[in-house]
Protein backbone atom coordinates (compact mmCIF):
# COMPACT_ATOMS: atom_id res chain seq x y z
CA UNK A 1 0.00 0.00 0.00
CA UNK A 2 2.51 2.35 1.24
CA UNK A 3 6.45 1.80 0.60
CA UNK A 4 6.25 1.59 -3.04
CA UNK A 5 4.24 4.08 -4.52
CA UNK A 6 5.39 6.56 -1.34
CA UNK A 7 8.81 7.24 -1.87
CA UNK A 8 8.96 6.75 -5.70
CA UNK A 9 7.26 9.53 -7.16
CA UNK A 10 9.72 11.62 -5.81
CA UNK A 11 12.77 9.26 -6.99
CA UNK A 12 11.07 7.60 -10.19
CA UNK A 13 10.00 10.94 -11.47
CA UNK A 14 12.90 13.10 -11.03
CA UNK A 15 14.95 10.67 -12.76
CA UNK A 16 14.11 10.45 -16.41
CA UNK A 17 13.56 14.52 -16.31
CA UNK A 18 17.76 14.30 -15.47
CA UNK A 19 18.13 12.13 -18.22
CA UNK A 20 16.33 13.22 -20.83
CA UNK A 21 16.37 17.10 -21.11
CA UNK A 22 13.69 17.07 -23.64
CA UNK A 23 11.25 15.45 -21.68
CA UNK A 24 11.21 17.83 -18.76
CA UNK A 25 11.11 21.06 -20.83
CA UNK A 26 7.79 18.97 -21.81
CA UNK A 27 6.66 18.25 -18.77
CA UNK A 28 7.53 21.34 -17.08
CA UNK A 29 5.06 22.82 -20.14
CA UNK A 30 2.28 21.01 -18.35
CA UNK A 31 2.98 20.59 -14.78
CA UNK A 32 4.79 24.10 -14.03
CA UNK A 33 2.72 26.71 -15.62
CA UNK A 34 1.51 29.27 -13.25
CA UNK A 35 -1.76 29.33 -11.61
CA UNK A 36 -2.77 32.77 -10.54
CA UNK A 37 -6.10 31.20 -8.95
CA UNK A 38 -4.48 28.40 -7.30
CA UNK A 39 -1.75 30.61 -6.16
CA UNK A 40 -4.39 33.37 -4.63
CA UNK A 41 -5.84 30.12 -2.78
CA UNK A 42 -2.72 29.03 -1.19
CA UNK A 43 -1.45 32.43 0.05
CA UNK A 44 -5.49 33.00 1.39
CA UNK A 45 -4.91 29.72 3.21
CA UNK A 46 -1.43 30.05 4.12
CA UNK A 47 -2.64 32.93 5.92
CA UNK A 48 -5.71 31.14 7.83
CA UNK A 49 -2.88 29.09 9.00
CA UNK A 50 0.00 31.06 9.95
CA UNK A 51 -2.93 33.43 11.73
CA UNK A 52 -3.83 31.17 14.79
CA UNK A 53 0.04 29.96 15.32
CA UNK A 54 1.07 33.39 14.96
CA UNK A 55 -1.74 34.67 17.68
CA UNK A 56 -0.65 31.75 19.91
CA UNK A 57 3.13 32.14 19.89
CA UNK A 58 2.91 36.11 20.79
CA UNK A 59 0.39 36.03 23.53
CA UNK A 60 2.08 33.06 24.80
CA UNK A 61 4.83 35.85 25.18
CA UNK A 62 2.66 38.49 26.66
CA UNK A 63 2.58 39.31 30.35
CA UNK A 64 -0.63 38.22 32.49
CA UNK A 65 -1.02 41.85 33.12
CA UNK A 66 -1.30 43.12 29.27
CA UNK A 67 -2.83 40.27 28.17
CA UNK A 68 -6.24 41.38 28.14
CA UNK A 69 -5.89 44.51 27.52
CA UNK A 70 -3.69 43.95 23.91
CA UNK A 71 -4.80 43.03 20.38
CA UNK A 72 -3.27 39.18 20.10
CA UNK A 73 -1.96 40.22 16.80
CA UNK A 74 0.32 43.07 18.05
CA UNK A 75 3.76 41.64 19.28
CA UNK A 76 4.23 41.90 22.64
CA UNK A 77 5.84 44.73 23.81
CA UNK A 78 8.08 43.59 26.11
CA UNK A 79 7.93 39.76 25.74
CA UNK A 80 8.89 37.27 28.72
CA UNK A 81 8.96 33.51 29.32
CA UNK A 82 7.17 33.61 32.56
CA UNK A 83 4.27 31.96 31.10
CA UNK A 84 6.68 29.02 29.73
CA UNK A 85 7.99 28.90 33.48
CA UNK A 86 4.53 28.56 35.05
CA UNK A 87 3.94 25.73 32.57
CA UNK A 88 6.63 23.81 33.32
CA UNK A 89 6.35 24.10 37.15
CA UNK A 90 3.01 22.86 36.54
CA UNK A 91 4.14 18.99 36.27
CA UNK A 92 4.32 19.60 32.46
CA UNK A 93 7.71 16.92 32.37
CA UNK A 94 5.56 14.75 34.58
CA UNK A 95 2.54 15.04 32.11
CA UNK A 96 4.93 14.46 28.77
CA UNK A 97 6.43 11.34 29.77
CA UNK A 98 3.26 9.80 31.00
CA UNK A 99 1.57 10.60 27.07
CA UNK A 100 5.31 8.97 26.03
CA UNK A 101 4.97 6.08 28.35
CA UNK A 102 1.55 5.41 26.77
CA UNK A 103 2.76 5.90 23.08
CA UNK A 104 5.21 4.01 23.60
CA UNK A 105 3.11 0.62 24.52
CA UNK A 106 0.61 0.93 22.40
CA UNK A 107 3.03 1.02 19.72
CA UNK A 108 4.22 -2.00 20.83
CA UNK A 109 1.07 -3.57 21.57
CA UNK A 110 -0.36 -2.70 18.20
CA UNK A 111 2.77 -4.43 16.42
CA UNK A 112 3.04 -7.26 18.24
CA UNK A 113 -0.65 -8.42 17.76
CA UNK A 114 -1.26 -7.04 14.40
CA UNK A 115 2.03 -7.59 12.40
CA UNK A 116 1.30 -11.79 13.29
CA UNK A 117 -2.78 -11.27 12.42
CA UNK A 118 -2.03 -9.16 9.26
CA UNK A 119 0.51 -12.08 8.10
CA UNK A 120 -1.84 -15.11 8.89
CA UNK A 121 -5.19 -13.32 7.02
CA UNK A 122 -3.04 -12.56 4.09
CA UNK A 123 -1.26 -15.85 4.09
CA UNK A 124 -3.34 -18.65 5.81
CA UNK A 125 -6.27 -18.47 3.68
CA UNK A 126 -8.15 -20.27 6.22
CA UNK A 127 -12.39 -19.83 6.84
CA UNK A 128 -10.78 -18.66 10.52
CA UNK A 129 -8.09 -16.04 9.76
CA UNK A 130 -10.69 -14.68 6.94
CA UNK A 131 -13.09 -14.30 9.72
CA UNK A 132 -10.32 -12.74 12.48
CA UNK A 133 -9.61 -10.15 9.63
CA UNK A 134 -13.65 -8.85 8.97
CA UNK A 135 -13.65 -8.74 12.46
CA UNK A 136 -11.69 -6.03 12.31
CA UNK A 137 -12.83 -4.50 9.58
CA UNK A 138 -16.29 -4.54 11.08
CA UNK A 139 -13.90 -2.68 14.30
CA UNK A 140 -13.14 0.59 12.16
CA UNK A 141 -16.81 1.15 13.02
CA UNK A 142 -16.93 1.20 16.58
CA UNK A 143 -16.41 4.90 17.63
CA UNK A 144 -14.33 4.93 21.22
CA UNK A 145 -17.44 6.58 22.38
CA UNK A 146 -19.41 4.38 22.12
CA UNK A 147 -17.94 2.02 24.78
CA UNK A 148 -17.04 4.19 27.22
CA UNK A 149 -19.34 3.50 30.09
CA UNK A 150 -18.66 -0.40 29.54
CA UNK A 151 -15.47 0.10 29.51
CA UNK A 152 -15.63 1.75 32.79
CA UNK A 153 -16.92 -0.81 34.04
CA UNK A 154 -14.55 -3.54 33.17
CA UNK A 155 -11.41 -0.96 33.67
CA UNK A 156 -13.08 -1.03 37.81
CA UNK A 157 -13.56 -4.48 37.63
CA UNK A 158 -9.92 -5.06 36.48
CA UNK A 159 -8.72 -2.77 39.44
CA UNK A 160 -7.35 -0.50 36.76
CA UNK A 161 -8.58 2.30 37.41
CA UNK A 162 -6.61 5.46 37.49
CA UNK A 163 -3.88 3.94 36.41
CA UNK A 164 -1.72 4.42 33.06
CA UNK A 165 -2.80 0.60 31.87
CA UNK A 166 -6.69 2.34 32.19
CA UNK A 167 -5.31 4.16 29.09
CA UNK A 168 -2.96 2.05 27.17
CA UNK A 169 -5.22 -1.02 26.86
CA UNK A 170 -8.13 0.38 25.05
CA UNK A 171 -6.08 2.98 23.14
CA UNK A 172 -3.97 0.04 21.47
CA UNK A 173 -7.36 -1.71 21.21
CA UNK A 174 -8.72 1.07 19.34
CA UNK A 175 -5.91 1.55 16.79
CA UNK A 176 -5.77 -2.11 15.69
CA UNK A 177 -8.67 -2.28 13.15
CA UNK A 178 -6.94 0.76 11.48
CA UNK A 179 -3.41 -0.71 11.79
CA UNK A 180 -4.73 -3.89 10.61
CA UNK A 181 -6.23 -2.76 6.88
CA UNK A 182 -3.19 -0.95 6.47
CA UNK A 183 -0.94 -4.22 7.71
CA UNK A 184 -3.00 -6.28 5.02
CA UNK A 185 -2.64 -3.94 2.39
CA UNK A 186 1.14 -3.97 2.88
CA UNK A 187 1.33 -7.55 3.16
CA UNK A 188 -1.14 -8.39 -0.05
CA UNK A 189 1.52 -6.88 -2.35
CA UNK A 190 4.31 -9.06 -1.57
CA UNK A 191 4.47 -11.96 -4.23
CA UNK A 192 3.67 -15.26 -3.56
CA UNK A 193 6.32 -16.15 -5.64
CA UNK A 194 9.17 -15.02 -2.96
CA UNK A 195 6.93 -17.60 -0.56
CA UNK A 196 7.49 -20.51 -2.70
CA UNK A 197 11.08 -19.53 -3.08
CA UNK A 198 11.30 -19.54 0.96
CA UNK A 199 8.95 -22.86 1.33
CA UNK A 200 11.20 -24.59 -0.99
CA UNK A 201 14.29 -24.05 0.91
CA UNK A 202 12.44 -25.50 3.67
CA UNK A 203 11.69 -22.12 5.79
CA UNK A 204 8.72 -22.27 8.79
CA UNK A 205 6.08 -19.71 8.48
CA UNK A 206 8.38 -17.92 11.61
CA UNK A 207 11.41 -17.37 9.83
CA UNK A 208 9.29 -16.30 6.39
CA UNK A 209 7.64 -13.49 8.86
CA UNK A 210 11.22 -12.37 10.03
CA UNK A 211 13.30 -13.09 7.21
CA UNK A 212 10.69 -11.59 4.18
CA UNK A 213 7.59 -10.31 5.39
CA UNK A 214 9.02 -8.05 8.22
CA UNK A 215 11.90 -6.52 5.92
CA UNK A 216 9.07 -6.29 2.77
CA UNK A 217 6.56 -4.38 4.92
CA UNK A 218 8.65 -1.82 6.17
CA UNK A 219 6.68 1.02 4.64
CA UNK A 220 3.15 -0.28 6.08
CA UNK A 221 5.04 -1.36 9.37
CA UNK A 222 6.01 2.47 9.63
CA UNK A 223 2.70 3.86 9.04
CA UNK A 224 1.26 2.04 11.74
CA UNK A 225 3.86 3.42 13.80
CA UNK A 226 2.82 7.01 13.29
CA UNK A 227 -0.87 6.22 13.43
CA UNK A 228 -0.72 4.07 16.69
CA UNK A 229 1.75 6.69 18.21
CA UNK A 230 -0.63 9.66 16.84
CA UNK A 231 -3.85 7.86 18.55
CA UNK A 232 -1.80 7.80 21.87
CA UNK A 233 -0.72 10.76 21.47
CA UNK A 234 -3.96 12.48 20.82
CA UNK A 235 -6.05 10.31 22.96
CA UNK A 236 -8.71 12.20 25.62
CA UNK A 237 -11.60 10.35 26.36
CA UNK A 238 -9.95 7.65 27.76
CA UNK A 239 -7.53 9.28 29.91
CA UNK A 240 -10.48 11.95 30.96
CA UNK A 241 -12.96 8.90 31.71
CA UNK A 242 -10.42 6.42 33.01
CA UNK A 243 -7.83 8.53 35.09
CA UNK A 244 -8.48 10.64 37.92
CA UNK A 245 -5.16 11.30 40.17
CA UNK A 246 -2.37 13.77 38.63
CA UNK A 247 0.22 10.20 38.54
CA UNK A 248 -1.34 8.86 35.60
CA UNK A 249 -2.42 11.90 33.58
CA UNK A 250 -1.66 12.28 30.23
CA UNK A 251 -0.56 15.72 28.51
CA UNK A 252 -4.06 16.02 26.64
CA UNK A 253 -6.33 15.47 30.31
CA UNK A 254 -2.94 17.73 31.90
CA UNK A 255 -4.04 20.86 28.94
CA UNK A 256 -7.66 20.28 29.51
CA UNK A 257 -7.42 20.82 33.51
CA UNK A 258 -4.70 23.96 31.96
CA UNK A 259 -7.77 25.88 31.13
CA UNK A 260 -9.78 25.54 34.24
CA UNK A 261 -6.47 25.95 36.46
CA UNK A 262 -5.28 29.04 34.72
CA UNK A 263 -8.76 30.59 33.99
CA UNK A 264 -7.87 33.88 32.74
CA UNK A 265 -4.55 33.88 32.44
CA UNK A 266 -4.59 32.84 28.45
CA UNK A 267 -1.25 33.34 27.97
CA UNK A 268 0.05 30.91 30.27
CA UNK A 269 -2.89 28.41 28.79
CA UNK A 270 -1.62 28.85 25.03
CA UNK A 271 1.96 28.57 26.29
CA UNK A 272 1.39 25.17 27.50
CA UNK A 273 -0.33 24.39 23.82
CA UNK A 274 2.75 25.80 22.22
CA UNK A 275 4.63 23.05 24.95
CA UNK A 276 2.64 20.27 24.18
CA UNK A 277 3.52 20.61 20.08
CA UNK A 278 7.08 20.73 20.76
CA UNK A 279 7.74 17.17 20.53
CA UNK A 280 6.09 16.15 17.77
CA UNK A 281 7.24 19.48 15.62
CA UNK A 282 10.99 18.15 16.78
CA UNK A 283 9.86 14.90 15.37
CA UNK A 284 8.43 16.78 12.36
CA UNK A 285 11.59 18.70 11.43
CA UNK A 286 13.99 15.69 11.84
CA UNK A 287 11.95 13.38 10.00
CA UNK A 288 9.61 14.74 7.87
CA UNK A 289 10.01 13.25 5.08
CA UNK A 290 9.52 9.68 6.75
CA UNK A 291 6.29 11.30 8.88
CA UNK A 292 4.33 12.73 5.53
CA UNK A 293 5.50 9.30 3.93
CA UNK A 294 3.61 7.17 7.04
CA UNK A 295 0.39 9.40 7.07
CA UNK A 296 -0.28 8.93 3.19
CA UNK A 297 -0.04 5.33 3.80
CA UNK A 298 -2.94 5.69 6.28
CA UNK A 299 -4.72 7.25 2.55
CA UNK A 300 -3.90 4.25 0.99
CA UNK A 301 -3.85 4.97 -2.79
CA UNK B 1 1.96 -24.14 15.82
CA UNK B 2 0.47 -25.83 12.65
CA UNK B 3 2.08 -25.34 9.53
CA UNK B 4 -0.35 -26.77 7.39
CA UNK B 5 -3.65 -26.00 5.82
CA UNK B 6 -6.34 -28.32 5.76
CA UNK B 7 -8.40 -26.35 2.88
CA UNK B 8 -7.19 -23.44 0.57
CA UNK B 9 -8.26 -23.54 -3.02
CA UNK B 10 -6.73 -22.67 -6.03
CA UNK B 11 -3.15 -21.24 -5.99
CA UNK B 12 -2.96 -21.14 -2.42
CA UNK B 13 -3.41 -25.28 -2.81
CA UNK B 14 -0.42 -25.70 -4.41
CA UNK B 15 1.87 -25.09 -1.98
CA UNK B 16 0.50 -26.10 1.68
CA UNK B 17 3.91 -25.88 3.45
CA UNK B 18 4.97 -23.06 5.04
CA UNK B 19 1.52 -21.45 5.75
CA UNK B 20 0.88 -20.22 9.09
CA UNK B 21 -2.02 -21.23 11.28
CA UNK B 22 -4.67 -19.38 12.18
CA UNK B 23 -3.71 -19.98 15.54
CA UNK B 24 -1.20 -16.73 14.93
CA UNK B 25 -4.35 -14.48 15.29
CA UNK B 26 -5.65 -15.31 18.49
CA UNK B 27 -3.68 -12.90 20.92
CA UNK B 28 -4.92 -9.71 18.44
CA UNK B 29 -8.58 -11.07 18.20
CA UNK B 30 -8.73 -11.74 22.15
CA UNK B 31 -7.56 -8.71 22.95
CA UNK B 32 -9.67 -6.59 20.87
CA UNK B 33 -12.63 -8.79 21.44
CA UNK B 34 -11.96 -8.05 25.62
CA UNK B 35 -11.03 -4.43 24.97
CA UNK B 36 -13.68 -3.46 22.24
CA UNK B 37 -16.40 -5.94 21.25
CA UNK B 38 -17.44 -7.21 24.60
CA UNK B 39 -17.70 -3.49 25.80
CA UNK B 40 -19.75 -2.70 22.49
CA UNK B 41 -22.34 -6.09 23.44
CA UNK B 42 -21.93 -5.04 27.45
CA UNK B 43 -23.61 -1.26 26.39
CA UNK B 44 -26.44 -3.51 24.47
CA UNK B 45 -27.15 -5.14 27.55
CA UNK B 46 -26.50 -2.08 29.83
CA UNK B 47 -28.94 -0.28 27.65
CA UNK B 48 -31.52 -2.52 28.84
CA UNK B 49 -31.00 -1.15 32.94
CA UNK B 50 -30.30 1.01 35.47
CA UNK B 51 -27.24 1.54 36.52
CA UNK B 52 -25.45 4.24 38.04
CA UNK B 53 -21.77 3.15 38.73
CA UNK B 54 -22.08 1.92 42.19
CA UNK B 55 -24.25 -1.35 43.00
CA UNK B 56 -25.14 -3.53 40.43
CA UNK B 57 -27.25 -2.54 37.26
CA UNK B 58 -30.84 -3.44 37.49
CA UNK B 59 -33.29 -4.43 34.35
CA UNK B 60 -35.65 -2.28 33.70
CA UNK B 61 -36.62 -3.38 29.80
CA UNK B 62 -37.17 -0.58 27.31
CA UNK B 63 -37.53 2.30 29.47
CA UNK B 64 -34.30 3.84 28.44
CA UNK B 65 -34.90 3.21 25.02
CA UNK B 66 -38.43 4.70 25.36
CA UNK B 67 -36.73 7.84 27.71
CA UNK B 68 -34.15 8.00 24.50
CA UNK B 69 -37.11 8.49 21.36
CA UNK B 70 -39.38 10.56 23.54
CA UNK B 71 -35.94 13.06 24.50
CA UNK B 72 -36.74 15.85 22.10
CA UNK B 73 -32.79 16.04 22.85
CA UNK B 74 -31.91 13.03 20.51
CA UNK B 75 -33.82 14.92 17.41
CA UNK B 76 -31.65 18.07 17.78
CA UNK B 77 -28.65 15.97 18.59
CA UNK B 78 -28.97 13.85 15.46
CA UNK B 79 -29.88 16.37 13.46
CA UNK B 80 -26.84 18.21 14.46
CA UNK B 81 -24.72 15.42 14.38
CA UNK B 82 -25.56 15.04 10.80
CA UNK B 83 -25.20 18.45 9.35
CA UNK B 84 -21.71 18.47 11.26
CA UNK B 85 -20.83 15.78 9.28
CA UNK B 86 -21.84 17.05 5.87
CA UNK B 87 -20.32 20.69 6.90
CA UNK B 88 -17.30 18.30 7.84
CA UNK B 89 -16.89 16.64 4.97
CA UNK B 90 -17.73 19.61 2.47
CA UNK B 91 -15.27 21.90 3.93
CA UNK B 92 -12.50 19.60 4.38
CA UNK B 93 -12.90 17.76 0.90
CA UNK B 94 -13.00 20.96 -1.09
CA UNK B 95 -10.14 22.88 0.43
CA UNK B 96 -8.16 19.80 0.84
CA UNK B 97 -8.88 18.51 -2.62
CA UNK B 98 -7.75 21.97 -4.23
CA UNK B 99 -4.61 22.39 -2.09
CA UNK B 100 -3.64 18.73 -2.77
CA UNK B 101 -3.55 18.99 -6.41
CA UNK B 102 -1.78 22.21 -6.59
CA UNK B 103 0.95 20.93 -3.88
CA UNK B 104 1.60 17.73 -6.10
CA UNK B 105 3.29 20.11 -8.65
CA UNK B 106 6.63 20.14 -7.94
CA UNK B 107 7.59 23.37 -7.75
CA UNK B 108 10.06 24.60 -4.46
CA UNK B 109 7.61 27.52 -3.79
CA UNK B 110 4.78 24.76 -3.48
CA UNK B 111 6.95 22.25 -1.37
CA UNK B 112 7.86 25.04 1.09
CA UNK B 113 4.07 26.17 1.13
CA UNK B 114 3.10 22.16 1.54
CA UNK B 115 5.64 21.85 4.48
CA UNK B 116 3.93 25.09 6.25
CA UNK B 117 0.31 24.28 5.74
CA UNK B 118 1.28 20.85 7.62
CA UNK B 119 1.91 22.35 11.03
CA UNK B 120 -1.84 22.14 12.29
CA UNK B 121 -1.70 18.61 12.09
CA UNK B 122 0.97 18.53 14.31
CA UNK B 123 -0.86 19.58 17.48
CA UNK B 124 -3.52 17.34 19.50
CA UNK B 125 -7.27 18.04 18.94
CA UNK B 126 -7.04 18.96 22.65
CA UNK B 127 -4.31 21.69 21.97
CA UNK B 128 -6.25 22.61 19.02
CA UNK B 129 -9.36 23.35 20.79
CA UNK B 130 -7.83 25.11 23.75
CA UNK B 131 -5.92 27.40 21.11
CA UNK B 132 -9.61 28.36 19.37
CA UNK B 133 -11.11 28.49 22.92
CA UNK B 134 -8.18 31.32 23.47
CA UNK B 135 -8.99 32.90 20.26
CA UNK B 136 -12.78 32.91 19.83
CA UNK B 137 -12.45 34.68 24.03
CA UNK B 138 -14.44 37.63 23.27
CA UNK B 139 -12.52 39.77 25.83
CA UNK B 140 -8.67 38.34 25.06
CA UNK B 141 -9.21 36.87 21.23
CA UNK B 142 -8.64 38.17 17.47
CA UNK B 143 -12.81 38.55 17.03
CA UNK B 144 -13.85 40.76 19.45
CA UNK B 145 -17.14 39.39 19.45
CA UNK B 146 -19.49 36.43 21.91
CA UNK B 147 -18.86 33.70 18.51
CA UNK B 148 -19.22 30.90 20.84
CA UNK B 149 -22.42 32.37 22.33
CA UNK B 150 -24.69 32.42 19.35
CA UNK B 151 -25.66 28.65 17.73
CA UNK B 152 -24.84 29.25 14.36
CA UNK B 153 -21.36 30.87 15.18
CA UNK B 154 -20.95 27.87 17.81
CA UNK B 155 -21.35 25.23 15.06
CA UNK B 156 -19.30 26.92 12.68
CA UNK B 157 -16.53 27.02 14.69
CA UNK B 158 -16.35 23.66 15.47
CA UNK B 159 -16.50 22.85 11.59
CA UNK B 160 -13.46 25.75 11.18
CA UNK B 161 -11.69 24.07 13.72
CA UNK B 162 -11.91 20.62 13.02
CA UNK B 163 -10.77 21.67 9.43
CA UNK B 164 -8.00 23.74 10.30
CA UNK B 165 -6.54 20.44 12.04
CA UNK B 166 -7.43 17.60 9.63
CA UNK B 167 -7.09 19.37 6.27
CA UNK B 168 -3.29 18.99 6.43
CA UNK B 169 -3.67 15.02 6.20
CA UNK B 170 -6.20 15.35 4.07
CA UNK B 171 -4.42 17.84 1.56
CA UNK B 172 -1.40 14.90 1.92
CA UNK B 173 -3.72 12.34 0.55
CA UNK B 174 -4.80 14.23 -2.11
CA UNK B 175 -1.55 14.99 -3.40
CA UNK B 176 -0.26 11.28 -3.33
CA UNK B 177 -3.48 10.53 -5.56
CA UNK B 178 -2.84 13.28 -7.63
CA UNK B 179 0.87 12.46 -8.18
CA UNK B 180 -0.22 8.93 -9.00
CA UNK B 181 -2.02 10.28 -12.15
CA UNK B 182 0.02 9.73 -15.05
CA UNK B 183 0.50 12.55 -16.74
CA UNK B 184 0.23 11.33 -20.44
CA UNK B 185 -3.25 11.66 -19.40
CA UNK B 186 -2.95 15.42 -19.30
CA UNK B 187 -0.13 15.84 -22.06
CA UNK B 188 -2.90 13.99 -24.35
CA UNK B 189 -5.33 16.18 -23.32
CA UNK B 190 -3.90 19.90 -23.94
CA UNK B 191 -2.92 18.58 -27.39
CA UNK B 192 -6.99 17.85 -27.74
CA UNK B 193 -7.34 21.11 -26.71
CA UNK B 194 -8.28 20.90 -23.14
CA UNK B 195 -7.92 24.29 -21.02
CA UNK B 196 -6.80 23.70 -17.03
CA UNK B 197 -10.38 23.82 -15.57
CA UNK B 198 -10.88 21.01 -18.32
CA UNK B 199 -8.76 19.14 -17.12
CA UNK B 200 -9.35 19.29 -13.94
CA UNK B 201 -12.81 18.51 -14.36
CA UNK B 202 -12.22 15.78 -16.81
CA UNK B 203 -9.25 13.68 -15.76
CA UNK B 204 -7.72 15.09 -12.15
CA UNK B 205 -11.58 14.78 -10.27
CA UNK B 206 -11.82 10.97 -12.29
CA UNK B 207 -8.67 9.68 -11.44
CA UNK B 208 -9.13 10.68 -8.03
CA UNK B 209 -12.10 9.04 -7.02
CA UNK B 210 -10.25 6.22 -4.92
CA UNK B 211 -9.16 8.85 -2.97
CA UNK B 212 -12.00 10.75 -2.39
CA UNK B 213 -13.67 7.53 -0.89
CA UNK B 214 -11.08 6.83 0.92
CA UNK B 215 -10.67 10.67 2.42
CA UNK B 216 -14.62 10.38 3.23
CA UNK B 217 -14.33 7.33 4.72
CA UNK B 218 -11.93 8.80 7.71
CA UNK B 219 -13.69 12.61 7.58
CA UNK B 220 -17.21 10.82 8.15
CA UNK B 221 -15.85 8.31 10.93
CA UNK B 222 -13.83 11.35 12.55
CA UNK B 223 -16.14 14.03 12.49
CA UNK B 224 -17.69 11.30 15.33
CA UNK B 225 -14.77 11.86 17.44
CA UNK B 226 -15.11 16.25 17.86
CA UNK B 227 -15.66 15.18 21.28
CA UNK B 228 -13.30 16.64 22.64
CA UNK B 229 -13.72 19.74 20.40
CA UNK B 230 -17.23 20.09 21.04
CA UNK B 231 -16.62 19.53 25.11
CA UNK B 232 -13.84 22.40 25.06
CA UNK B 233 -14.93 24.64 22.66
CA UNK B 234 -18.98 24.96 23.45
CA UNK B 235 -19.99 22.24 26.15
CA UNK B 236 -22.59 20.99 23.79
CA UNK B 237 -23.67 24.73 24.04
CA UNK B 238 -25.35 27.53 23.67
CA UNK B 239 -28.23 25.42 25.39
CA UNK B 240 -27.80 22.03 23.54
CA UNK B 241 -27.53 23.35 20.37
CA UNK B 242 -24.14 21.85 19.45
CA UNK B 243 -24.52 18.98 22.00
CA UNK B 244 -23.80 15.77 19.37
CA UNK B 245 -24.01 12.35 20.17
CA UNK B 246 -20.96 11.37 22.09
CA UNK B 247 -21.12 14.33 23.81
CA UNK B 248 -24.94 13.73 24.87
CA UNK B 249 -24.10 10.41 25.72
CA UNK B 250 -20.91 11.70 28.13
CA UNK B 251 -23.52 14.51 29.83
CA UNK B 252 -26.01 11.14 30.62
CA UNK B 253 -22.92 9.15 31.46
CA UNK B 254 -20.62 10.79 33.66
CA UNK B 255 -22.52 14.30 34.77
CA UNK B 256 -26.26 12.72 35.50
CA UNK B 257 -24.59 9.02 36.03
CA UNK B 258 -27.29 7.62 34.26
CA UNK B 259 -25.34 4.57 33.03
CA UNK B 260 -27.86 2.88 31.24
CA UNK B 261 -29.30 5.43 29.44
CA UNK B 262 -25.64 6.87 28.67
CA UNK B 263 -25.42 3.14 26.79
CA UNK B 264 -28.97 3.77 25.12
CA UNK B 265 -27.63 6.07 23.24
CA UNK B 266 -24.49 4.28 22.80
CA UNK B 267 -25.91 1.73 21.44
CA UNK B 268 -27.73 4.28 18.82
CA UNK B 269 -24.48 5.65 17.82
CA UNK B 270 -22.67 1.83 17.26
CA UNK B 271 -25.95 1.13 14.99
CA UNK B 272 -26.25 4.52 12.78
CA UNK B 273 -21.93 3.90 12.66
CA UNK B 274 -21.76 0.59 11.35
CA UNK B 275 -24.48 0.87 9.09
CA UNK B 276 -22.68 3.93 7.77
CA UNK B 277 -19.26 2.25 7.47
CA UNK B 278 -20.80 -0.37 6.09
CA UNK B 279 -21.72 1.41 3.56
CA UNK B 280 -18.60 3.48 3.23
CA UNK B 281 -16.44 0.35 3.00
CA UNK B 282 -18.40 -1.25 0.41
CA UNK B 283 -18.07 2.12 -1.72
CA UNK B 284 -14.16 1.66 -0.58
CA UNK B 285 -13.50 -1.14 -1.87
CA UNK B 286 -11.19 -1.82 1.82
CA UNK B 287 -13.06 -5.29 2.29
CA UNK B 288 -10.83 -6.61 -0.83
CA UNK B 289 -8.62 -9.24 -0.42
CA UNK B 290 -6.39 -8.50 -3.47
CA UNK B 291 -3.41 -6.68 -4.02
CA UNK B 292 -4.31 -3.33 -4.96
CA UNK B 293 -1.32 -3.10 -7.71
CA UNK B 294 -3.73 -5.99 -9.95
CA UNK B 295 -4.11 -4.70 -13.11
CA UNK B 296 -1.26 -2.14 -13.20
Amino acid sequence: MSHDTLPRPTTTDKRPERQRPEGRRRSRHWTRRANPLAGLGSIIWLVIVLVPIYAMLSASLTGPDKALTGNPLKPPTDPTLDNYNTVLSSGFWHLLSNTVIVAVTVVGIVLVLCVPLAYVAVRARTRWSGAAFRLFLLGVAIPAQAVVVPLYLLIAKLDLYDSLLAVILPTAAFAMPVSVLVLTGTLRDISEDLYEAMALDGASPLRMLFQLTIPLAKGGISTVVIYAALQAWNGFLFPLIFTQSDEPRVLTLGLFNFVSQFGVNIPALLASVVLSGIPIFAVYLVARRALIGGLMGVGGK
Amino acid sequence: MSSTVTSGGGRAGKIRAGRPGAVWALPAVLFFTFFAVVPMALAFYLSFTKWDGLGDPKPVGLANWQKLLDDPRLTQSLGITVLLTVASWAFQTVVALLLGVWAAGRQRNRAVLSAIFFVPFLLSSTAISILFYALLDPNFGIIQKDTLGSSSGAFLAIVFVGGWQFIPFHTLIYQGGARQIPQVLYQAAAIDGAGRYRQFFSITLPQLRHTITTSTVLIVVGSLTYFETVLILTKGGPGTDTAILPYLMYEAGFKTYDFGYASAIASALVLAATGLSLVLIRLSGFGGMRSTREGM
